[in-house]
């Protein structure tokens, strides 16, 4: 990819290609953790901030280590040549598991009911889809530095949007009278495939 | 009408519990409260009670439907008869043609969608509602006139059971029934219901205009190209501003005109059913949004950005979305503020979805669907900004005191 203007990845990232609603991942949080607003926001944002940090690392991990003559700068010919970039999965999923350590850690001191309410699903984040598709995506399109970084955060926060609109509708369906068989999960995977027809208004906008 | 009511309660055991059509209850309901007010009287200690209630409500929005519909079929008509060169057609001629091609739709649709109105009604033990008056009005209206008529039952009923009733029925529903419909058409089969060429019924293919085809307005507007004068293509295209505003030309059933539309919105906002805030939201978002777009130099951005807001207004089915679909109740922003907040966006979105988004020529339908999914979010924040207002106040109170 040569050359995208930083905004219009933004917006791509958040609402054209939202990762929730145009390509599904980060299914299971973004299911599992939208019953209320607030417990929405807060894996929002720790979503936003370990898609932030982990998608520039992991550029700067592929891009000086992994890819094929990533290291050439070590001026070793043998090492030059060489194309480790079959371990960017394990690689990948370090980091974000580092990250997502940070993040626990630092919710644990300061905002402990937010930590509460998160409960498993935090360190879940380390094997949420949408982070680790993050990383390889910006792989897959080659990236710059830049790119990544505006990518990642710009991704976290379509997630973000996302699971708080989610989240929003679904307190708003307490009330209703769903079908008993529908109940919880089932009448949200149906919520979830409306929406994305409503962010479909997006796809295809170019700026 | 005392016949009537004598003729109702005597059959009326029949329905009840233990009666032998007691499956067929929310039918009789419906007949029921329709014709008479309900007899059931409040148990609890409040007696506030109004005679307007859902179907009352629902009902209103038909009739403010009507000049539209009636507007439908003479312009349906009126394109039938202009496209395959009857001669001598004049407004009655005008009027059975349109009918003829108008009124299956409808049917077809009321008769789709009551169905599984009637089948959810009786199997869950809920009321028939007047919503699906509306539903199954607001969907035909939006298409078409050259639909495949199994595509409108196709439609209605994905727009009934998947928009509505799995949510329990109307009230409870997150998007808009009529839409969800036709924004499943309009994914699902793209070639009938795009919006990107005139929609004209054609008599038979010997009968007619050799390749009859012609651009819709926004379609025009859409291939204007750098620095070129999107006002003058229009005119070249057989669109001006007043000839927009007349509707007699090519489109959705209802979308074309502005006057029957105006009436329709006199109608609701008189009646206090359709919110004026979230009209006026729209119009403000669309201006706002338009005028910025007016901004841009002309000769850096297609000619499309600087097409002025009032023919943005015009144009396409902004008006009909705007009056009646963004300002359905339930699927919309229940708070003033938020009605606002959702008015405008909406606006905003129709003319950025127009202008920079090629896949779609017409963006009114997925802009409000876009926001009826983030009604609930506006909503939330604004309370909560309220909530947190009110606490501060409380405590400047409670300190002036202490």
């Amino acid at each position: 990819m040569t050359e995208t203007p930083l905004l219009n990845l933004a917006v791509k990232a958040i609402f054209v290609e939202n990762i929730v609603l145009a390509y599904f991942l980060g299914m299971c949080s973004f299911l599992a953790l939208s019953k209320k607003v607030e417990t929405a926001t807060g894996l929002g944002l720790a979503v936003v901030f370990v898609l932030g940090i982990t998608a520039p690392l992991n550029w700067v991990i592929h891009h000086f280590l992994l890819r094929r003559g990533a290291l050439a700068w070590t001026g070793i010919d043998a090492l030059a040549r060489l194309d480790l970039s079959f371990l960017n999965f394990i690689c990948f999923i370090a980091v974000i598991a580092c990250m997502v350590q940070l993040v626990e850690m630092i919710l644990d001191r300061f905002f402990p009911p937010l930590y509460n309410a998160l409960g498993i699903f935090l360190p879940l984040i380390t094997v949420n889809c949408s982070i680790l598709g993050g990383s390889l995506f910006l792989v897959e399109r080659k990236y710059t530095f830049a790119e990544s970084a505006v990518f990642g955060l710009s991704s976290g926060a379509g997630f973000a949007l996302a699971i708080v609109a989610l989240a929003a509708i679904r307190t708003k369906l307490r009330y209703s009278h769903i079908p008993p068989g529908l109940k919880g999960l089932g009448i949200t995977f149906i919520l979830t495939g409306l929406m994305a027809i409503g962010f479909l208004c997006f796809s295809g906008i170019s700026l | 009408m005392k016949n009537l009511l004598q003729t109702l309660d005597r059959y009326r055991p029949l329905f009840e519990p233990g009666g032998k059509l007691n499956a067929l209850h929310a039918v009789w309901d419906a007949n029921d409260t329709f014709l008479f007010t309900p007899a059931t009287t409040t148990k609890g200690p409040t007696h506030l009670r109004d005679s307007v209630d859902l179907k009352r409500v629902m009902f209103t929005v038909v009739i403010a439907l009507i000049p539209c519909i009636l507007f439908a079929i003479y312009n349906t008509g009126y394109q039938f008869n202009v496209v395959n060169q009857v001669a001598g057609a004049g407004f009655f001629r005008h009027i059975f043609e349109g009918s003829k091609i108008v009124l299956p739709i409808i049917l077809v649709s009321y008769a789709v969608g009551g169905f599984w109105e009637v089948l959810f009604a009786s199997v869950r033990k809920h009321e028939i509602n007047e919503g699906f008056l509306v539903t199954g009005m607001l969907f035909p209206l939006t298409l078409p006139p050259t639909i495949p008529l199994w595509q409108v039952a196709v439609g209605i009923s994905f727009g009934v059971v998947i928009g509505k009733e799995v949510f329990g029925g109307t009230g409870f529903n997150i998007l808009n029934p009529a839409l969800t419909a036709r924004a499943f058409l309009f994914f699902a089969y793209p070639v009938q219901i795009s919006g990107d060429q005139v929609w004209t019924v054609v008599k038979d293919a010997g009968n007619t205009v050799e390749g009859w085809t012609g651009a819709t307005p926004l379609a025009v507007a859409a291939m204007v190209p750098k620095g070129g004068n999107v006002i003058e293509s229009l005119r070249e295209h057989g669109y001006t501003f007043w000839s927009m505003m007349v509707g007699l030309e090519g489109g959705s059933l209802a979308e074309t005109a502005l006057l029957p539309i105006l009436i329709g919105a006199v109608i609701l906002i008189g009646s206090g059913v359709g919110s004026w805030q979230i009209m006026a939201g729209c119009f403000i978002g669309l201006f706002a949004m338009a005028w910025g777009l007016n901004m841009l130099p002309a000769s850096d951005f297609k000619g499309f950005t600087q097409l002025p807001p009032h023919y943005h207004m015009m144009m396409g089915s902004f008006l009909f979305g705007s009056v009646f679909m963004a300002t359905d109740p339930v699927s919309a922003a229940a708070t003033k503020v938020g009605k606002w907040i959702y008015g405008i966006l909406i606006g905003a979105l129709v003319v950025l979805i127009r202008v920079a988004n090629p896949a779609y020529p017409e963006g009114v339908m997925l802009a409000i669907l876009f926001m009826n999914v983030m009604a609930p979010t506006v909503d939330h924040f604004v309370v909560q900004a309220h909530l947190r207002k009110r606490e501060s106040y409380l405590r400047k109170f409670s300190y002036a005191k202490g």
